[in-house]
């Protein structure tokens, strides 16, 4: 297998790398070598954040090339699109349908052009937060619904299993049960 | 145990420190270095180490020095702009040499993703300080390298610094690492050596001496050492890389299917300069791929005419001397000199919008919301607005716009007072409760001794907070979560000789309003201190007693 390539992109706040770390270590689960990279600091304070996942046989560098990604997760519609250099001709989008507009802050309408206009038919875009909040009240796991959603799909080469072990290792055991539910919530819709 | 797990590269750093036997810990917390203190601050008590967050950097390594000195094994961890300010006891360790091993672990922020000041190449302070550099390129190295920094300060008795950026230290992958058997907390002993100790003239000079002999042992070490290795290639063309450069080039040469030598050095300094004469000895061309500065090229340069070889060696005029490097602009680089069409990644195309930037914001609830404003709405048209590091760099940014002028930490207090003093203009200097510890008192003092005035606004949330929240003088805990003293940025004001000190909640925006306006009009210098702790922190602790106990003294308030 070619090494797989995820950008996962969204604001500051949204909890993108507690999502890296539950991606990286369901790769390990299932044997992969993995390799992330994360930004902290000034960044995360309500400014744009990316964040790069690759694994496979053997990885070297943390970053995702241009064009590379196979995969974009996309937490926030804007910075999805502010993100979209690292789009190829194949690949994937599940984009969070939710914006957080600050001044000078496009028309949603344009911004879904432009992203169904790169992506075409590979554009998913998902009310996670809305379904979060209707089915769990809780849209802090809108995240992790993504990533169920993203699996369920068949969008990630990585096993239901290996997630959820991945769950049980990285989420502490106070919000546990809420992640694998909101996980698994995907593959029941 | 031997554990396979996805670390951090900065847990990495503190597994390798665990494994070396560390027992004493001091720093700074700045990005992207922070998580190694942090991590300490968890796990140290039930490890046997002291872990600690020191006022500054000077004052962090300076207390290693003691634990070096009595016979304890010692870490000190800061990000780039902290080895400038404790450059001056950096030098004179070098002179004296370690007794207790000692590693220092510096993080570059090249691109400056969250680094105000400069984009920092700090390897540069190897040359000033005649301090071994190891360079790592992945967590599994950070672990590494962190062990084998203490195996060279043991061996050779000096301090080693692991030099790690931003793609190394907030990279996460999968690390082996043993954990030692539980060890207790070590008390040392301090054996009198003044002949070691103390840089006094004349012995300082025969110190120097000792020094540049102990690095030419040390770079003889080096040529061995495996963390200098060649791979690969039967080019005529190689590669030299370091750090993170080196994953760039490792991926690139597979990207474009191409299989040249690589010599990938560990050590940034002292370089082992025989490994390097015989690595290119029989090459053509040679690249050196590097972020910022060329050091390593301009030496291969002198290593290779030294070695009277004749070869082409390529580094910034294919390479950008700023930002960080990548697969692509590798790529490009290794095109260039072999002469090779690379085909630039597929930019997609019918983008029609452009997206404007998102500039970081205060967040929600920020009592900086409350204090800001004020601000900018009571100063008298013309104020000038002198910022500092910290959170309240938000300042600087829409919709603030109320900072005009930037540079290290605690240089407000100066440049404040050198603009009052330079001119008949009221100045109006924001400084966090960190910062402040951190340095900003001398500048303090001497805007009271030389008379200025400006009007001193210390946003005081309570915490070190941009950074992650790490606890600081002013709260009452420490690093590892015991209840201290809160030292009271009012009585230190006090004490320097400030006699306008307002201390107030910036809930109580009125009251702000009018001490504002009151002490714009004295002629000294006056300081209000908006307390109020940081709402994101406050979110933080709600509802979480394992954490509340690292952060809340019940005698403070």
């Amino acid at each position: 297998m070619k090494n797989f390539n995820i950008i996962m992109t969204g604001v500051g706040g949204q909890g993108i790398i507690t999502l890296v770390t539950i991606l990286d270590q369901a790769c390990l689960e299932q044997g992969y070598d993995v390799k992330s990279s994360e930004l902290h600091g000034l960044s995360q304070r309500g400014g744009s954040v990316v964040t790069h996942v690759r694994f496979g046989k053997k990885v070297y560098s943390p970053l995702v090339s241009f064009g590379g990604a196979d995969l974009i997760v996309g937490l926030e519609l804007a910075e999805t699109l502010r993100d979209i250099a690292f789009a190829g001709s194949k690949t994937a989008f599940v984009i969070n349908d939710y914006s957080m507009g600050f001044l000078g802050y496009p028309a949603e309408q344009e911004i879904l052009d432009n992203l169904n206009r790169v992506g075409k038919n590979r554009v998913h875009l998902v009310p996670a937060v809305e379904i979060c909040k209707k089915e769990l009240d809780k849209d802090v796991v809108a995240g992790v619904y993504l990533l169920g959603y993203a699996v369920k799909n068949n969008l990630i080469p990585l096993k239901k299993e290996s997630f959820i072990k991945s769950l049980e290792t990285v989420i502490p055991q106070k919000y546990l049960d809420l992640n694998i539910k909101a996980f698994n919530l995907a593959f029941k819709q | 145990m031997i554990t396979r797990k996805v670390l951090l590269g900065n847990e990495a750093i503190v597994r390798g420190a665990l494994a070396a036997g560390v027992d004493f810990v001091s720093g700074y917390p700045g990005c992207p270095s922070a998580e190694i203190g942090d991590e300490f601050g968890r796990i140290a008590k039930e490890n046997g180490v002291y872990a600690e967050w020191a006022t500054n950097e000077k004052v962090g390594l300076e207390s290693a020095i003691g634990a070096s000195f009595s016979g304890l094994r010692s870490l000190v961890n800061m990000k780039s702009f902290g080895v400038n300010v404790c450059s001056d006891s950096l030098f004179p360790l070098a002179y004296t040499g370690t007794k207790a091993p000692m590693v220092i672990v510096v993080a570059d922020d090249p691109s400056c993703h969250s680094s105000a000041q400069s984009e920092q190449d700090s390897r540069g302070y190897a040359y000033l300080s005649h301090i071994p550099f190891l360079d790592p390129s992945s967590p599994q190295e950070c672990y590494d390298f962190t062990k084998l920094g203490f195996e060279i300060s043991e061996k050779f008795n000096i301090p080693v610094i692991i030099r790690s950026t931003t793609r190394v230290a907030h990279q996460r992958a999968p690390v082996v690492f043993d954990t030692p058997a539980k060890k207790d907390f070590k008390k040392g002993e301090f054996i009198k050596n003044p002949y070691q100790f103390c840089t006094m003239p004349p012995r300082v000079l025969e110190m120097k001496l000792e020094l540049l002999k102990k690095i030419k042992r040390i770079q003889t070490y080096a040529e061995k050492s495996a963390i200098n290795g060649t791979l690969g290639g039967k080019s005529k063309v190689g590669i030299i890389a370091s750090g993170i450069s080196y994953m760039y080039a490792k991926e690139a040469l597979e990207q474009m299917k191409l299989d040249l030598p690589v010599l990938k050095l560990g050590f940034f300094y002292p370089l082992p300069k025989e490994k390097i004469v015989k690595f290119i000895k029989p090459l053509k061309k040679i690249i050196v791929v590097e972020e910022m500065q060329h050091y390593i090229k301009k030496e291969v340069k002198a290593i290779a005419a030294d070695a009277n070889l004749k070869l082409e060696i390529f580094g910034k005029n294919v390479l950008p001397e700023t930002g960080e490097l990548d697969v692509e602009k590798v790529s490009f680089a290794l095109a260039k000199v072999l002469g090779k069409k690379v085909k630039p990644a597929v930019r997609v195309a019918g983008i029609k919008i452009e997206i404007p930037k998102r500039f970081p914001k205060l967040c929600d609830g920020c009592p900086y919301w409350n204090i800001l404003p004020v601000i900018k709405r009571v100063a008298p048209e013309g104020t000038i607005f002198g910022g500092d590091i910290g959170c309240n760099m938000m300042a600087g940014l829409p919709p603030h716009n109320i900072q005009d002028y930037l540079f290290s930490m605690g240089a407000s207090m100066g440049i404040s007072h050198g603009v009052s003093k330079s001119t008949n203009q009221k100045v109006i200097s924001l400084i966090g409760d960190g910062t402040f510890f951190h340095s900003g008192i001398p500048g303090l003092i001497n805007a009271v001794y030389n008379k200025s005035n400006p009007l001193i606004i210390v946003l005081d949330n309570r915490i070190t907070a941009m950074t992650g929240h790490q606890q600081n003088p002013g709260m009452g805990k420490t690093l590892m979560g015991d209840d201290t003293y809160d030292i009271k940025i009012e009585d230190v004001a006090r004490a320097c000789g400030v006699k306008y000190v307002r201390t107030l909640d910036p809930v109580n925006m009125k009251e702000l309003e009018d001490t504002i306006k009151d002490f714009m009009q004295k002629e000294e210098v006056s300081m209000i201190i908006c307390k109020h702790r940081c709402a994101l922190l406050e979110r933080r602790l709600k509802n979480n007693s394992e954490l509340q106990k690292f952060y809340t003294n019940p005698q403070v308030n």
